[in-house]
């Protein structure tokens, strides 16, 4: 025994000698035994709190904490009960809903309706702070509780009422048909009391009633997750735990996977796509989700909303040759847009392959042709705005840019315009302070065709950086929510599509796929159609 | 000395205060930061207004910028985005960037000098030009090259150490990335401490210190070394600074949460109270190591006297 000790102590000074570490630790994958995996993830930007977080990786950590009245399916992105027992309504704007018994939060606390309608409240209330409050704009009462201007008068939704323990109603100001189906997102989930009474503590230490708890979290570097064993849903965690590590850089992140550091992976850099295959082999997945990047059109600048103009961006959509630049930039883990929505929807939930049509295809002769009908390009050039600093737009943007000077014949008609951080190009695009098209992702909040439609081209709606405004369009996307058919109300929302697409209010480039990779250890990875992986189902092993 | 030293501190007042303004002013040119918290999506306008009034974006910039130092000076660096304060991203930050800091220093010293002592002593021979050929090779490749290539080679390829650093960031795991973030100062510090010692070994304190009949190992350390220190010196001190703030570049390959890191998110939300903060305390960090190389001299060479 002695020997041997001596013999690591030397290798460990050898080591040590060429400058190199790593000894007594050893590869610490796992945090609670050899079931756990590690995965990567990014420092949230805003505090924990559902109803505050919105980007994807606050989402994460939400997703497997917390679950909801419904909760969308990995696989079609249904929205199923999970929570709720029933949502019952005659008019699709009174509904009642009953929740299942049963479930408790991790704390032992049972979640009753209060838990629901405290936590929509505080969602709600402008005194909060919380970015998602506009989820509940639909709720009667929303007007006191968070005016657009002025302080608040109301501290509870007057929408919102407990019946029982089990019951609470839920009175819209307006028809809103597919109501229930947005009751999937987080932040729609309820809140035990510990989140009220104690904040700070609660945010230290998040509490839910999702197939995991946390057990640790420490800001900026780290979060240990194990699995709820008394968790009373039926997705229970099939892994012992999962360990969320901060990666500033995705790089570092796939690099560690590939050394056996790391287990999980869901954002494969673009520079590795070329490699994924031979690293990875079958354990990478490159799968639709629910984004789609547009071009926008400033429409509050007359140059671009004149007679003729949608013949320019038709123009301009049909010199962008899409199959080209997601094949040699994007490795396909981007695919060719033909419509507004993404494929994620399905046939039935609202996406129509192809109906942009012949607006969408690349052909040289055709797009020169709009352009000049339509009284050639404002000042000569298009100068098409992105944020320099993240997600590689430059590449594209520069393809783009490339496309559509080799389909007029003109080197100087198309540059980038790039700016320098995400916020401050989100400063100018929320105050209309650019002049020709630029960068328009969209990532949906829940699966249904009114999440791509209705906060985009909607007169003033929240995303319509471009203050796009149709009437038609309106009247259809008002007429789609208030149908309680759901065939029904999809033909609308594509009647409304087909809007956009005669007046090319937005120039459709491509869906984005979400992508993983994972080690041998892992089996059974899938990514829900919001490009997240579905923790609770990874096997270890 | 003690005079001297107390009208140092009183003119970095000033410096301080110009610092930290054109850094306040900087970030505020660089546009509303509340626009970047709601992803590709306006936030709605009532909650925007709150969350400026909360960070104090709805006054003046001069008032921002007394506030924001009277805070200071209590002691409150404000709170970031993420409702953590940046005294506690601070508590965090700077211990693991000191200890990164550390290692790189110890790496320029110990082998930049020694390096630099050799080569100097035998100039022209094969050991000199050697090095000198290495060293311009290290000089001249950029940074993340040679961390992205020792990562991959060290941490992948043959699995010596784990390609990024643990949260807690332990001595033993900084060593590659100490190593990574000295190697160009490295350079430097050898070829500076090599003509310093080419130099003064034709000295006349060195052929008399020779003449006594002084071991050799003793003419170098004590005599010449030591007088050949000071513009190494003055480089390490400045260097100090620019290792803590400048190691972006290393953090970000080995995913170190240091000042680099928080900086670098920092600027991308476009954080003002974070930025200014670190960088506060960096400029801090650059005048007291400025004072203390200042003070050094007298130690190293007894000719310079401060009153």
């Amino acid at each position: 025994m002695r020997g041997a000790t001596h013999a690591r102590w030397a290798a460990c000074a050898m080591a040590v000698a060429l400058a190199t570490s790593g000894c007594g630790g050893g590869g610490d994958t796992g945090s609670a035994g050899d079931a756990a995996l590690s995965a990567a993830w990014t420092d949230p930007q805003n505090p924990l709190e559902p109803a505050n977080t919105n980007e994807v990786q606050g989402g994460k950590v939400l997703n497997m904490i917390f679950r909801g009245l419904k909760q969308y399916d990995p696989k079609t992105g249904e929205a199923e009960d999970v929570l709720a027992e029933r949502i019952e309504s005659t008019d699709s704007q009174n509904y009642t809903i009953t929740l299942k018994d049963g479930w408790t939060f991790s704390d032992g606390e049972k979640v009753t309706a209060k838990s629901f309608v405290d936590a929509w409240n505080y969602g709600a209330s402008l005194k909060n702070n919380q970015k998602n409050a506009y989820f509940f704009g639909y709720i009667d009462g929303y007007d006191q509780v968070h005016p657009e201007k002025g302080a608040q008068t109301a501290d509870t939704m007057s929408g919102l009422k407990v019946v029982n323990d089990r019951t609470f109603t839920v009175r819209l100001s307006q028809k809103f048909s597919s109501f229930p189906d947005t009751l999937g997102y987080n932040a729609f989930v309820p809140l035990p009391r510990a989140f009220f009474d104690d904040h700070a503590a609660w945010l230290a230490k998040p509490v839910g009633n999702g197939p995991y708890s946390v057990e640790s979290y420490t800001k900026g570097s780290e979060m240990r997750l194990v699995k709820w064993d008394a968790y009373p849903g039926e997705d229970a965690a099939r892994n012992s735990g999962v360990t969320l590590k901060v990666y500033t850089d995705n790089n570092t992140a796939y690099t560690d996977l590939m050394a056996g550091n790391l287990d999980l992976v869901d954002d494969v850099p673009a520079q590795q796509l070329k490699n994924v295959k031979a690293d990875l082999g079958d354990r990478y997945l490159n799968t639709p989700a629910g984004i789609i990047q547009t071009l926008a059109f400033p429409f509050y600048d007359k140059e671009w909303n004149k007679a003729g103009s949608d013949k320019v961006r038709k123009g301009l959509s049909r010199a962008i040759d899409r199959e080209q630049i997601t094949e040699t930039i994007f490795q396909r883990t981007r695919t060719p847009a033909t419509d507004w929505t993404s494929p994620v929807l399905g046939a039935e939930g609202g996406y129509k392959d192809g109906l942009c049509g012949q607006w969408c295809d690349y052909d040289p002769a055709a797009a020169k042709k709009l352009i000049e009908e339509g009284g050639g390009l404002p000042g000569g050039q298009v100068k098409i705005t992105y944020n320099a600093d993240t997600g590689s737009h430059k590449l594209w943007v520069d393809a783009v840019c490339n496309s559509i000077n080799n389909a007029l014949d003109n080197d100087r008609a198309c540059v980038g315009n790039p700016i320098g951080t995400f916020a401050d190009f989100r400063a100018k695009s929320t105050t209309q302070k650019l002049s020709g098209p630029f960068r328009a992702g969209w990532q949906m909040d829940y699966p249904l065709p009114q999440n791509f439609l209705q906060p985009l081209y909607y007169t003033d709606a929240s995303s319509n950086d471009g203050k796009w405004s149709n009437e038609e369009f309106d009247k259809l996307v008002d007429e789609a929510n208030a149908e309680t058919d759901v065939a029904k109300a999809v033909q609308t929302f594509q009647k409304a599509e087909q809007v956009v697409r005669d007046h090319m209010a937005a120039i459709p480039l491509w869906y984005q796929n979400g992508s993983a990779g994972w080690s041998s250890r892992l089996s059974n990875v899938s990514l829900n159609p919001f490009s997240v992986p579905v923790y609770d189902q990874i096997k270890v092993g | 000395m003690g005079q001297y030293v107390v009208r140092r501190l009183l003119q970095m007042v000033p410096v301080f205060i110009g610092a930290t303004l054109l850094i306040f002013l900087m970030v505020n040119v660089m546009g509303d930061p509340v626009a970047g918290l709601c992803g590709d999506r306006q936030c709605d306008p009532a909650t925007a207004a709150r969350l400026r009034k909360e960070f104090g974006l709805d006054q003046p910039v001069w008032q921002q910028y007394l506030t924001y130092m009277g805070n200071v000076f209590t002691g409150d660096f404000g709170t970031a985005f993420n409702g953590q304060e940046v005294t506690e991203l601070m508590s965090t930050a700077f211990p693991v960037t000191i200890r990164l800091t550390i290692v790189a220093i110890v790496f320029e010293i110990l082998i930049g000098i020694t390096l630099g002592v050799v080569t100097g002593m035998r100039r022209g021979r094969p050991v000199d030009t050697g090095v000198l050929l290495a060293t311009l090779v290290i000089i001249s490749v950029p940074t993340f090259v040679t961390g992205l290539l020792l990562q991959l080679l060290l941490g992948v390829e043959w699995g010596w150490i784990r390609p990024s650093v643990s949260p807690a960031a332990p001595f033993g795991e900084l060593i590659v990335p100490g190593l990574v973030l000295a190697s160009v100062s490295l350079a430097y510090v050898m070829r500076l401490t090599r003509t310093s010692i080419a130099e003064n070994r034709r000295s006349d304190y060195v052929r008399t210190a020779i003449a006594k009949g002084l071991p050799r190992h003793r003419v170098v350390t004590r005599h010449l070394l030591r007088n050949s220190l000071i513009p190494v010196v003055t480089f390490i001190g400045a260097d100090i600074g620019f290792l803590m703030g400048g190691a972006i570049v290393t953090e970000r390959i080995f995913n170190i949460h240091g000042v680099g890191f928080q900086l670098y998110q920092g600027i991308l939300r476009q954080n003002t109270q974070t930025v200014v903060g670190f960088v506060t305390v960096l400029v801090l960090v650059f005048l007291l190591c400025n004072l203390v190389v200042d003070l050094l001299y007298a130690v190293l060479d007894p000719r310079i006297r401060y009153a």
